[in-house]
């Protein structure tokens, strides 16, 4: 195994058989997460033979390539090329980003971990739902499942870490935290995050000319409403009472 | 009527799949697609056709179908007891369904999916460029009784072959490659970790499979606060208590759990089909000979349709012996060779 110095970011490293990671951190920072987009762009614009799928992380940009026939060492060297070509902490954000505006239910039966996130963040849980609803987060990047956003990033009294047990399931729509960030899930799933809100915005529509809705750079206020008004706006479609502005 | 096949009772677990739908990765959708590849090219190889078509795959237990038309067929993966109105048929074998028999299949009596091919494939439409149902990301759905999934046009003649399936129903071990975050646990924790005998937890399924160590779980000092970070199919997640989950065919496409290795694309049949209870250990082989592995398990998936060999029945099960053509079935299956290419 390599050895555990400090590695010097951007790190390029193997993913299974056929993947190769470029890192360009190993926390969450701004830089690093436009890098990777933007590196993640270049890979794409570059059109490499034997490439198959480019993706990114949050600070990552990932691609998985035909190993079978080409080498590793090969698309190492072309990947560390790219790299060279420029300061890729300092690329913009993508174009057309939206800010998108989502009706969110805090605590209660459709959110019932708000109480246990805001006291290990050290908060009141109207502290909480304040700190949540009034913090502008981007879209870090699109993962785990279809269309799924990780949200960031939280004033830091929210590093808090992953529950040790994943919770068996919870709904769709559901905004969850941990360690800075938040995902609003696009589909019910297990979690070991918490479950502070609870939405009716429709992620993934995969019948849709547009099956997925938010993109990375995108920005999100979670604004609250009453389980009443959610209902209401869950029946009217699948926004679930969402709108949004195209940010300049 | 379209030539279809009817679906008079479906197993609990049965879906539509294929090699998945590869190129989403980017937007949170995971490839997806059969839980056991290899059978998808068994079958294929059984019928002389392309390995990309879809069949069905049954979770454990089968059903009854009947087809439209004369409908070449194909069973391979966990061998379940089929019957073909009243007639036992083979395993591992391609048959002919008479158009209104009732084909039968029951029970796995080893390994968890087993696969039911027809000659042409399944032409349902596709969604986001493939046909195969993503269960985890409500694509498509579990086959539900009385569905009619419409068979596509068949180029080839042949049935009445058999192919020795690899064995991979019972466990065994699985060879893992080094992956980025291996580095996050300790050299002795590696050792402990190949050291150690795993059985397969009763909680499993298409998204991954959890199994229990026989002794201490396994741990790393990054513990819980790891940036969440790409996850492939194969990878080995270590979750708060200490027991890896294998992730599988529609898996998260990322993820915080540190993850120890990457089980190699070649094996993951074995994992899939591994019961709860089953035996399974790790062995760590490097990238190179993970490559190399690799490499040579594409091979022998492109040689299969030469492994095809013809059904030789005990002449007592055949009621009338004498109205088939002995020599029928003999012949090497080139016919359909274009279809490869």
């Amino acid at each position: 195994m390599k050895d555990q110095a400090q590695p010097n970011w951007p790190l390029v490293r193997t993913v299974g058989v056929d993947g190769m990671l470029v890192s360009f951190g190993d926390r969450l920072s701004e830089p690093a997460n436009r890098a990777a987009l933007a590196f993640r762009a270049a890979l794409d614009r570059a059109g490499w033979d034997g490439v198959e799928e480019t993706s990114t992380s949050l600070v990552s940009s990932f691609l998985r390539f035909d190993a079978l026939h080409m080498e590793h060492g090969q698309m190492r060297a072309r990947i560390e090329d790219l790299l060279a070509q420029r300061d890729w902490y300092a690329a913009p954000l993508p174009e057309g980003r939206k800010l998108w505006h989502i009706p969110t239910v805090y605590g209660g039966e459709l959110a019932p971990q708000l109480e246990e996130a805001a006291t290990a963040a050290g908060l009141t849980p109207d502290e909480a739902i304040k700190s949540i609803s009034g913090t502008q987060v981007r879209v870090q990047t699109i993962g785990f499942a279809p269309g799924q956003p990780y949200l960031g990033e939280l004033p830091k009294a929210w590093d808090i870490p992953r529950q040790q047990a994943l919770t068996g399931k919870i709904p769709e729509g559901a905004l969850c935290v941990a360690i800075r960030q938040m995902v609003l899930f696009s589909v019910s799933s297990p979690t070991g995050w918490r479950h502070i809100g609870q939405t009716a915005f429709k992620l993934f529509r995969p019948d849709s000319e547009a099956p997925f809705v938010l993109r990375p750079g995108d920005e999100v206020r979670f604004e609250p409403t009453t389980p009443e008004e959610l209902a209401n706006m869950r029946a009217a479609g699948p926004d679930g009472g969402a709108t949004f502005e195209v940010l300049s | 009527m379209t030539r279809a096949l009817i679906v008079r009772r479906a197993g609990p677990g049965m879906s539509l799949q294929d090699r998945g739908r590869p190129g989403y990765l980017a937007f949170g959708l995971s490839r997806g697609g059969a839980a056991d590849m290899l059978a998808l090219d068994e079958g294929a190889a059984l019928l002389g056709q392309s390995p990309e078509l879809p069949a069905l795959e049954m979770a454990g237990m089968g059903g009854e179908f009947e087809a439209t038309e004369p409908t070449r067929i194909a069973l391979t993966g966990a061998p379940m007891r089929a019957r073909i109105d009243n007639e036992s048929v083979t395993w591992n074998a391609s048959h002919m369904l008479p158009a209104g028999s009732r084909l039968s299949i029951g029970a796995a009596s080893a390994g968890n999916y087993g696969y039911l091919h027809v000659g042409g494939g399944f032409a349902e439409p596709e969604r986001l460029g493939a046909r195969s149902a993503h269960l985890a990301a409500g694509i498509g759905a579990v086959i539900a009784d009385g569905a009619e999934l419409a068979v596509g046009p068949d180029g080839g003649s042949q049935t009445g072959n058999l192919i020795d399936a690899a064995k991979r129903f019972d466990g065994g071990t699985l060879r893992v490659v080094p992956s980025l975050q291996t580095d996050f646990f300790g050299q002795s924790e590696l050792n402990r970790f190949e050291d150690t005998r795993f059985e397969r937890d009763i909680r499993g399924n298409r998204m991954g499979v959890k199994l229990n160590p026989e002794g201490e779980g396994f741990h790393t000092e990054a513990g819980l606060s790891v940036l969440s970070e790409i996850i492939v199919p194969g990878d080995i997640q270590i979750t708060g208590d200490g027991a890896p989950f294998v992730l599988m065919s529609e898996c998260q496409t990322t993820g915080g759990y540190p993850r120890i290795g990457t089980v190699l694309p070649s094996d993951l049949p074995i994992m899939a089909q591994a019961r709860p209870g089953a035996a399974l250990r790790f062995r760590f082989v490097s990238l190179d000979e993970a490559v190399a592995l690799e490499r040579k398990s594409a091979e022998t998936r492109k040689g299969l349709r030469r492994a095809v060999r013809p059904l030789i029945r005990d002449p007592r099960d055949i009621p009338d012996l004498l109205s088939y053509q002995l020599i029928s079935g003999v012949v090497a299956g080139t016919e359909d060779e274009g279809e490869l290419a």
